[in-house]
């Protein structure tokens, strides 16, 4: 077993001596590299937006992550880049002195020019989700561009994750959209057609990265109080606003029978320790529901670290994934030295941030029955369009035969101390016409449904009068689809 | 033209270049306080102790526990203090607290090896409290009576026969919530002690000369002892005028106690759990108009939540109450403030000043009138607008009125928006469940401080022998690109190329005495104080070169030879402006700046959920010094604005449980900024023509804050397309921030009609009149704690 290192900026930078709970961030900040900034600590602002070469097919992708989340020991063996690793590809040259505008990447120039900059303290993390963006192989010119898709293809999503206080976003999204694709001899570009590096296989003070399923179960039969991080999306935010220091972290993230998805004819089964950035590029539309909760689901930044099983596995009542998943009917398949079972996802969750897996186990994958519904929708009720955290999440998933409801499965979030199903609803819907008088009085029983509270983030009565509205709006947009039909 | 207003031929100043630190931002190059600390050897961390109680006496503090903790070097506390424990200037907010005034109040500091040490001890510090009862919500202290602070009132006219003699009265209550700063950057101090005991700071502070004020009278040191420097802020917006001093305090204090480097950096839920934002307000209106629509008076109480201390809260409501008129004229008028005393964090400047929130008040009113008057919103507000020869109602007459006008004008002809009415009206008859509004509102907005000694400013500029230059001011730079007006302006009197001139970061041993950069006006005083200190040293040179025609090099090298001064301190002070606190009238600001918006949303019915469709602005920035760069303030306040009126929701603990008075939104996933998502589909933006200021450097206007209350004209939208879901002439009641479950609300009650909580008729609700026993605010008081009135 090899030191651990990370290769920043084109150099190994040896890990030896960092605490486990160390972030990426603090560990580049301590090696000067201080454009990448702590703005929020939990991955909400971007400020600290990395690039890590992250596998894709035969090659890699530049991958951008908030690297106050990660633990630096996760990324033992990895490449990764800074915004000042952009200006100075490969870091050869070592210092750079004085600010050439002439040299820089075409992503910072057009940042720099355009007013993408204020204060900048935002900006080098902009500027790396930006890059990933520019680096995309898959972005090519939009001949119908939109609000949110730029005549060159870029998606304005990539930078979802990143906040700017002062600029209002406007020249930053010129910058985005005048970007052209990147030469062929560009170090970035070329470094996607090679592979990303291996996992590598890490024993750090209080951190382990183990080589394969059977040696993850070992460790977590040998030490019942390890914690289990995948993409640390919530474990990071524990460690750095709740002072949470685990005795033991288990990486589970990399490995290779965590990471697979197969169509399958009766299910479609996913790997837990797949990305949910992964998880759509592999689904590729195929689950309809899905694709409308992606856009919704947190940020880009956060999609390209967290995964299928991590958003299960916290049992968050408020975890966007269940509520589609209920609605899907989906299962849980634990694994353990023992061997594995399968859970359906309503029994998964026991209480408010309890489930039924015991510390021996590991979430394998996720089963989503076919065929799917007909009828799916989500909805997600909260006060910002994007990157927000549900009041209530609403997933639906019906089957209409012939003007009736043969089938409803209608999952909820933000209702109770779990994620759970509208049972009542469902009964309510089951083997009724589909008509304005089955969707009123269903709406209603929805509206009742769970336990709803008074928080900051919604009161109790909207949050049932959004339940009940949920199932009136599914009902109006589906009837403007018939008549547009 | 005056000479200070007038420019010469091809100049470096109304170029759109790009900030002058463009390079290194995007680089990640760009050093920020904090980032020396990565670059600073030996270097101590300090971390709060957090009080948990909205207020409680402090019976026991005991920090011994916490020197048990590997790593923990000292523990900070007020027996440590040699000077003055204030952290402020008003003697009102102990640095080190034996009565803590809010959740979060830090009643001592400990100093580690690491951070994690820091935390840790500052954990194991033992404190005892006796909880004392709080007052947390703006309405419990208006019930309560508990206020600080003067009481100011502007009168002009016979309120009661204005209100009488109208065709129609309405009375309101309006309240408005106030905004978290969430400068990426949260406060930042690095302090170390040199040779000599001089004690150097590093701090991420809009006013430098005031943060080495209190570090020296924390220390119990004279001003020249202690040195203060800004390199640059990750975002100000008001929330790094008054709040960094203390920070920076203990930054110093620990350096002076242990001879090391130290750092204080606040986490972001330490800063939002610590620090000042925007003052919520509650505002009590009746107001009178005659048949056809004009505003014929109006009487308010405004009342401000100033948290636990009085902070700048006095002078943001004394600039609130100066813009309640907006750019309408208002005959008869009466305006009564008050502070309100909570315990919660003590609430500062924040872009705008108590100008928005002064100003939302009247637009609240119009908003909610017109439908009752039946007149269009967007005619109601035209018919209002002031006209020349007309004054405030404290008395400033209100120059260039037309110029709100022509922006009006003009927002209307390229928004096309009686074309786009009446596709608003077309689309909400067509659709159940979703509604469109298309509102216009415009924007006057006073800019100087009111307190006429901050109107002054200077700057140090060095032309080297080889000819290079460089300056320094007392300006600071937290994105606003006010260093890279300054170069403009230095290299436009110098009448050499940009590349010539360097800016050296803002210091208080080369500037001294400076005033806050705040109030819209670093460009107009350091520009000033730029320019006079060039033309110091072009006039020299102008005089020794007698009609030669040198290159500027050969110029240079040819005056140091024949002993001319080549370098200059310059300075400025605003001409004009005089301001009467305790009658609340004068001519406190040099002149107005203007803008006018239309924005067009869509409510979704079934969630209050919405999008902005399109938005205009015409903004007056005079003629521009930096046109990149005040297109950036001008989209940048907007939607800033737009977040504070519609995203941006503060919520505290006003419960009974054990958590009263915690800020439940502590955080950048419970507090939401405006993202990408909020960009409007459509932006267009224009600078108005004909704008040249005279008296300002280079016919400019401040462009720092007026900008953000372009924001107006979402809300007003929101609250029409909420209208629309009722029956013609629906008034609705949206609340601020205008989330998508107010606006969910909103539409509710339109669709049940008299639900808005507007009175009709006299006497209507009467708003509370000012307290006889409450302090005067008295100009002497002001001089001798220098509090500015305005900042």
């Amino acid at each position: 077993m090899s030191e651990p290192r990370i290769i920043v900026n084109g150099q190994s930078r040896a890990l030896a001596g960092v605490p486990a709970h160390t972030n990426l961030l603090d560990f580049v900040r301590d090696l000067g590299l201080t454009g990448a900034k702590e703005g929020c600590a939990e991955g909400e602002c971007g400020a600290c937006a990395v690039l890590v070469a992250r596998p894709a097919g035969d090659g890699s992708r530049w991958t951008p992550v908030n690297s106050c989340l990660v633990p630096a020991a996760a990324l033992d063996g990895q490449e990764v880049v800074t915004a000042e690793g952009l200006y100075n590809p490969g870091g050869i040259s070592g210092g750079i002195s004085g600010a050439d505008p002439g040299h820089l990447h075409p992503v910072q120039h057009e940042m720099a020019v355009r007013g993408g900059s204020q204060c900048g303290y935002c900006t080098p993390g902009f500027v790396c989700s930006m890059a990933a963006e520019y680096y995309r192989p898959e972005r090519t010119a939009d001949d119908e561009p939109d609000a949110e898709h730029g005549p060159n293809g870029f998606d304005l999503h990539a930078m979802g994750g990143n906040l700017c206080r002062c600029t209002g976003y406007r020249p930053i999204r010129d910058a985005a959209w005048a970007l052209t694709t990147p030469p062929a001899h560009d170090p970035f570009a070329l470094r996607q057609g090679e592979p990303a590096p291996a996992a590598a296989s890490t024993r750090m003070e209080g951190f382990a990265r183990p080589a394969d399923l059977a040696e993850a179960l070992e460790l977590l039969r040998e030490r019942p109080d390890a914690t289990v991080v995948a993409g640390a999306t919530d474990f990071g935010v524990e460690v750095n606003l709740r002072g949470r220091r685990a005795a033991y972290v288990v990486a589970v993230d990399r490995l290779p029978e965590l990471r697979t998805l197969s169509p399958g004819s009766g299910a479609i089964e996913i790997g837990a320790a797949l990305t949910l950035s992964e998880v759509e590029t592999a689904l590729a539309g195929s689950v309809p529901l899905l694709d409308e909760v992606w856009p919704q689901f947190a940020s880009r930044l956060i999609r390209n670290g967290a995964t299928i099983g991590g958003n299960i596995g916290t049992a968050s009542p408020i975890g966007d994934l269940p509520p589609a998943l209920l609605a899907l009917e989906a299962t849980v398949v634990l694994t353990s030295a023992d061997g594995d079972r399968e859970v359906p996802l309503v029994d998964y969750f026991t209480g408010y941030r309890e489930t039924v897996r015991r510390p021996d186990e590991l979430i394998r994958s996720v089963r989503i029955p076919q065929p799917l519904p007909g009828l799916t929708a989500f909805h997600k009720i909260a006060k910002r369009r994007y990157d927000d955290i549900s009041s209530v999440a609403v997933g639906f998933g019906l089957d209409v035969v012939d003007g009736t409801v043969t089938r409803a499965r209608i999952g909820l979030g933000g209702v109770a101390a779990t994620p759970i199903r509208a049972r009542a609803t469902e009964a309510a819907l089951e083997g009724q016409p589909w008509r304005r008088e089955t969707i009123e009085a269903a709406a209603g029983v929805l509206a009742g449904e769970g336990t709803p509270i008074d928080d900051q983030r919604a009161s109790a009565a909207y949050r049932s009068a959004m339940l009940g509205n949920a199932l009136r709006k599914l009902w109006a947009q589906t009837a403007e689809r018939e008549v547009a039909r | 033209m005056s000479h200070l207003s007038q420019r010469p031929d091809n100049p470096a100043v109304g170029q759109a270049v790009p900030h002058e630190s463009a390079a290194l931002h995007v680089t990640g190059r760009a050093l920020y306080t904090d980032d020396l600390v990565f670059r600073t050897r030996d270097v101590l961390h300090a971390h709060p102790v957090c009080a948990p109680h909205a207020h409680a006496r402090v019976t026991r503090l005991d920090p011994a526990p916490a020197l048990e903790v590997a790593g923990v070097v000292r523990v900070l506390t007020a027996a440590d203090v040699p000077g003055v424990n204030d952290a402020g200037v008003k003697q009102d907010e102990p640095l080190f607290p034996d009565e803590v005034m809010f959740v979060g109040h830090a009643v001592c500091w400990v100093l580690g090896e690491t951070l994690e040490a820091a935390r840790l001890g500052a954990a194991s510090v033992e404190v005892d409290y006796e909880p004392l009862p709080a007052v947390v919500s703006l309405t419990e202290a208006i019930e309560q009576g508990s206020y600080q602070g003067g009481q100011p009132v502007i009168t002009r006219g016979d309120v009661e026969g204005g209100l009488s003699g109208a065709a129609h009265v309405f009375s309101g209550v309006t309240e408005m919530a106030g905004q978290e700063h969430f400068y990426l950057e949260t406060h930042a101090s690095l302090a170390l002690v040199d040779e000599g005991g001089q004690v150097f700071v590093q701090s991420s502070t809009q006013h430098p000369s005031e943060t080495q004020e209190i570090v020296a009278h924390v220390l119990g040191l004279h001003n020249h002892d202690v040195t203060v420097q800004c390199l640059r802020m990750g975002g100000g917006f008001g929330g790094k005028e008054m709040q960094p001093h203390g920070f920076a305090a203990v930054a110093a204090l620990g350096a002076v106690l242990t001879g090391r480097p130290v750092r204080v950096r606040l986490s972001r839920t330490h800063d939002m759990t610590m620090t000042g934002k925007r003052h919520g307000f509650h505002a009590q209106w009746r107001v009178g108009f005659d048949a056809d629509g004009r505003l014929q008076a109006l009487e308010a109480t405004l009342t401000s939540d100033g948290g636990w201390s009085l902070d700048l809260s006095e002078p943001v409501l004394a600039r609130a109450l100066c813009h309640v008129d907006n750019a309408y004229w208002i005959p008869h008028v009466r305006l009564h403030g008050r502070v309100a005393r909570t315990h919660k964090t003590s609430q500062t400047a924040f872009r705008g000043f108590g100008g928005p929130q002064g100003m939302l008040v009247i637009e609240d009113i119009l908003g909610r009138c017109a439908p009752l008057l039946g007149i269009d919103p967007i005619d109601l507000r035209r018919r209002n607008f002031y006209v020349d020869g007309q004054a405030t109602p404290y008395g400033q007459p209100v120059r260039h009125p037309e110029r709100v006008a022509a922006a009006w004008d003009q927002v209307l002809e390229t928004g096309r928006i009686a074309e786009r009415q009446a596709e608003v009206a077309a689309y909400n008859t067509a659709h159940e469940h979703s509604k469109r509004g298309l509102a216009v509102t415009p924007v006057k907005f006073g800019i100087s401080f009111n307190f006429t000694a901050f109107n002054q400013a200077g700057a140090l500029v060095h032309v080297y022998k080889d000819g290079s230059v460089l300056i320094n001011h007392g300006g600071t730079e937290m994105g606003q690109g006010l260093h890279t007006k300054m170069l403009q302006v230095a290299a436009t009197t110098l009448g050499i190329p940009l590349e010539r001139v360097r800016l050296a970061p803002t210091r208080t041993d080369k500037v001294p005495n400076t005033s806050a950069t705040a109030a819209s006006s670093g460009a107009d005083l350091n520009g000033g104080a730029v320019k006079d200190a060039c033309e110091q040293i072009k006039d020299r040179l102008t005089e020794f070169a007698a009609g030669r025609e040198l290159a500027w090099e050969e110029l240079v090298r040819e005056a140091y030879f024949s002993r001319v001064q080549l370098w200059a301190a310059g300075f400025y002070r605003t001409e004009g402006i005089h301001w009467d606190s305790t009658t609340m009238r004068g001519h406190p600001f040099k002149y107005f700046a203007y803008g006018v918006a239309a924005a067009e949303v869509e409510v979704d019915g079934f969630t209050g959920a919405y999008r902005t469709r399109r938005v205009d602005l015409v903004h007056d920035v005079g003629d521009s010094l930096s046109p990149l760069v005040d297109l950036g303030q001008i989209e940048g306040g907007f939607v800033q604005g737009v977040g504070w009126l519609t995203l941006e929701d503060l919520r505290w603990d006003e419960s009974d449980g054990p958590g009263r008075g915690r800020l439940a939104t502590q955080s950048a996933s419970t507090y939401k900024l405006p993202s990408f998502s909020e960009l409007p589909a459509e932006l267009n933006v224009a600078l108005l023509d004909r704008a040249h200021e005279d008296g300002v450097v280079y016919g400019s206007k401040a462009v720092g804050e007026p900008p953000l209350m372009l924001a107006f004209s979402v809300r007003e939208a929101l609250r029409q397309a909420a209208a629309a879901f009722g029956p013609v002439g629906t008034s609705v009641d949206l609340a601020s921030p205008a989330t998508p479950e107010a606006v969910f609300w909103a539409v509710e009650r339109a669709r049940s009609p008299g639900q808005d909580q507007l009175v009709e008729g006299l006497p209507g609700l009467v708003p509370d009149r000012p307290d006889p026993a409450a302090p005067a605010l008295h100009p002497r008081s002001e001089q001798l704690a220098h509090d500015p009135v305005e900042a």
